[in-house]
């Protein structure tokens, strides 16, 4: 059985200028241990995709579909059940650590709040397990950093205490949004081996969110591409990148500069990410998409298994993205 | 041989920092944001200027401009010392030199169109234009930066972070400068639009001969668009080389760990790499190591890189590096 089943999930906004659908039939799997990476630009849905796992969205935001953890349906549960199954059995990495850290708090009070809360257990013995964690994550001199507050870490350092948060109560999934989206490239290096070492360590199942293809590249067995709400294509990280079955995913790879192999001009998508008020009728990416024709102005396509367990939704034929 | 058209010799800007809880009168502290730093720029070329946040590349492109003092060093434009230039005559050289900045919609002022937007820097720098001029002008500029001239009445918002971006170019470009200095560019853009801004940036440096000190942390995007490459690590530059040699033969260990920390959108090249991690953190600008400022984190790091701050060594092709131990130790590990 799968550790993560989400079948047709929908998240729609209700705003000032009508109805925004984020995500719009989603469907992933995911088992447990296994990792995915989620990519996609702004306005693609992935974050609202998590969100929507987790039942935090907006007020103004509306789920409906399923979510299954663990055989359980857990879309649209109330407030305190969800609170029994986020951190123990689900924990969420966000992109700013800043502003998801309690800057008032001495960061041990704020782990040892999650032990308590969720674990019940003493101050004392939560302090203890907080500071194993930040050892675990490689923050040096435990033991003292637990005392010190948010704002005397770097970002790098911050990050890592997110995680050690994080996996306190030893999740079974772990969704990073964007972890090192505002972190430097060095810093980004440490953090994604880091990822990789809890995953061997703890084995716990990963959902990767990024827009970045090449960190993807290295972290994660599966990738799903997502565009406009939509999910673009699902395959094992190594075929997406080898033979990607979507164009969307083809231009991504194309228009990312290589470090290894220069080339002399890059291939861009033209237009504009999608304005998720006013998407087209068929295929969100039809308006930029070199090998949209007829049917993708008018009906989104369906999601097509094909190969070895690689999924995509294109009316183009496999033969025609290259 | 004709002088190149930007040199940048041994400048060093410094900030004042009031202590923390100091009093007013108690001196203030000195962070150095940028060091002895020394680039040279031939026109229609691209320098890339890559370095993590607080290595002060945005710092040296702001006293190149002007807006931020240099304490020590000279500016050269075409040979000649700009540094401590009158007001008028700062702002005469400002036609010549002009910049893009990161986050394209807060470089826009949101209350005026773009026509506005576009058109003021000739409102500055050629007061005689008739409006007819300046209309065809604009309109002819946003046309070259891909935006359509029947956009100019509308305001920064209603354009997507691309397109504002190209306005913030259109901009720069109006007055006909030579040299453009971008910083951050693309990085606040989506991965496709990044791609068309980085065209739209190496189109124009082609046809209008335009020289380009780009600035980034991204080193796949720097190496894509520039000649050289000059990496910086706390205000010091580190090294400097073509970029094909950099990325092929860099010799500054903090070089080869930022190459080696660039993921590559590739899984098999990200499985056949040998990836070192680079431990720990920028050090604080404020109390820089001493000595060579890489030293605490420099994996062939030895007792005398404490002592002095290393020499620049000139090596063949072009290629500068300040590290003593260049030679030494192939790839950290």
């Amino acid at each position: 059985m799968a550790l993560l089943d989400v079948t047709d999930l929908t998240v729609s906004f209700d705003t000032p200028d009508g109805v925004v659908k984020a995500v719009n039939g989603m469907n992933l799997t995911l088992n447990a241990g296994d990792s995915l990476a989620i990519v996609g630009e702004s306005g693609s849905g992935k974050t609202q995709l998590a969100f929507a796992i987790l039942g935090l969205l907006a007020k103004n935001g509306t789920a409906a579909g399923s979510v299954r953890f663990d055989g359980q349906e857990i879309l649209n549960l109330p407030e305190a059940k969800l609170n029994a199954i986020r951190a123990n059995e689900i924990a969420m990495i966000f992109q700013d650590p800043m502003t998801s850290l309690n800057p008032f708090m001495r960061v041990g009070d704020q782990m040892a709040e999650v032990l308590m809360l969720h674990k019940g257990t003493s101050k004392r013995q939560a302090l203890d397990e907080s500071a194993k964690m930040l050892d675990a994550v490689r923050i040096p001199d435990a033991r003292a950093r637990l005392r010190m507050y948010p704002h005397e870490f770097s970002g790098g350092m911050r990050q890592r205490i997110m995680a050690a948060m994080a996996l306190l109560c030893r999740p079974k999934l772990l969704i990073a949004d964007e972890p090192t989206t505002a972190l430097d490239v060095t810093v980004q290096n440490q953090i994604m081996n880091l990822m990789a070492e809890i995953q061997r360590d703890f084995g716990t199942a990963l959902i990767l969110i990024t827009h970045d293809l090449a960190i993807v590249a290295g972290s994660c067995l599966e990738t799903l591409v997502m565009y406009g709400g939509r999910v673009m294509e699902i395959g094992a990280t190594d075929d997406v990148f080898e033979a990607p079955s979507h164009p969307y995913t083809l231009g991504l790879l194309k228009a990312v500069p290589r470090l290894d192999v220069p080339q002399d001009k890059l291939q861009t998508i033209p237009g504009d990410p999608p304005d998720l008020t006013a998407l087209p009728p068929g295929c969100p990416f039809s308006p930029r998409c070199p090998a949209s024709h007829e049917p993708c102005l008018q009906a989104m396509p369906s999601l097509e298994g094909f190969g070895t367990g690689r999924i995509r939704a294109c009316h183009a034929a496999l033969e025609a993205v290259v | 041989m004709s002088a190149p058209l930007l040199e940048v010799q041994d400048v060093s800007v410094t900030f004042d920092v009031a202590r923390q809880g100091s009093w007013p009168w108690t001196p203030p502290h000195a962070l150095q944001a940028v060091k002895q730093a020394s680039i040279m720029l031939e026109p229609g070329q691209t320098l890339g200027l890559v370095g993590e946040s607080g290595s002060g590349k945005s710092t040296l492109a702001r006293a190149i401009v002007g807006t931020v003092p240099i304490s020590t060093g000279q500016v050269l434009w075409r040979g000649e010392d700009v540094v401590g230039l009158s007001a008028a005559h700062q702002r005469a050289r400002g036609r010549h030199v002009q910049m893009v900045f990161q986050d394209p919609l807060d470089a826009l002022n949101p209350r005026m169109t773009v026509g506005q937007i576009v058109a003021e820097p000739l409102l500055t720098h050629f007061p005689d234009l008739s409006k007819e001029d300046i209309r065809a002008k604009v309109g002819g500029m946003m046309e070259r930066v891909g935006l359509l001239p029947a956009l100019i009445n509308r305001y920064p918002h209603e354009f997507s972070g691309g397109q504002c971006q190209r306005i913030g170019i259109a901009r720069a470009l109006i007055t006909g400068p030579e040299l453009l200095i971008c910083d951050e560019p693309v990085s606040a853009l989506d991965v496709s639009v990044q791609a068309q801004v980085v065209n739209l940036l190496q189109d124009l440096q082609r046809d209008m001969g335009l020289a380009l000190l780009f600035i980034a942390h991204d080193l796949s995007v720097v190496r894509h668009i520039s000649h050289r490459i000059a990496v910086m690590y706390l205000g010091r530059i580190v090294e400097t080389a073509a970029a094909p040699e950099l990325i092929a033969n860099p010799r500054h260990p903090y070089t080869k760990a930022l190459i080696a920390s660039v993921p590559i959108p590739s899984p098999k090249a990200e499985r056949q790499r040998h990836r070192p991690v680079l431990e720990g953190e920028l050090p604080s600008p404020m109390a820089p190591p001493s000595g060579c400022v890489f030293r605490t984190r420099c994996p062939i790091a030895r007792a005398s890189c404490a002592e002095t701050m290393p020499a620049v060594a000139v090596l063949e092709n072009d290629h500068f590096v300040a590290c003593p131990y260049h030679s030494e130790g192939e790839t950290p590990s």
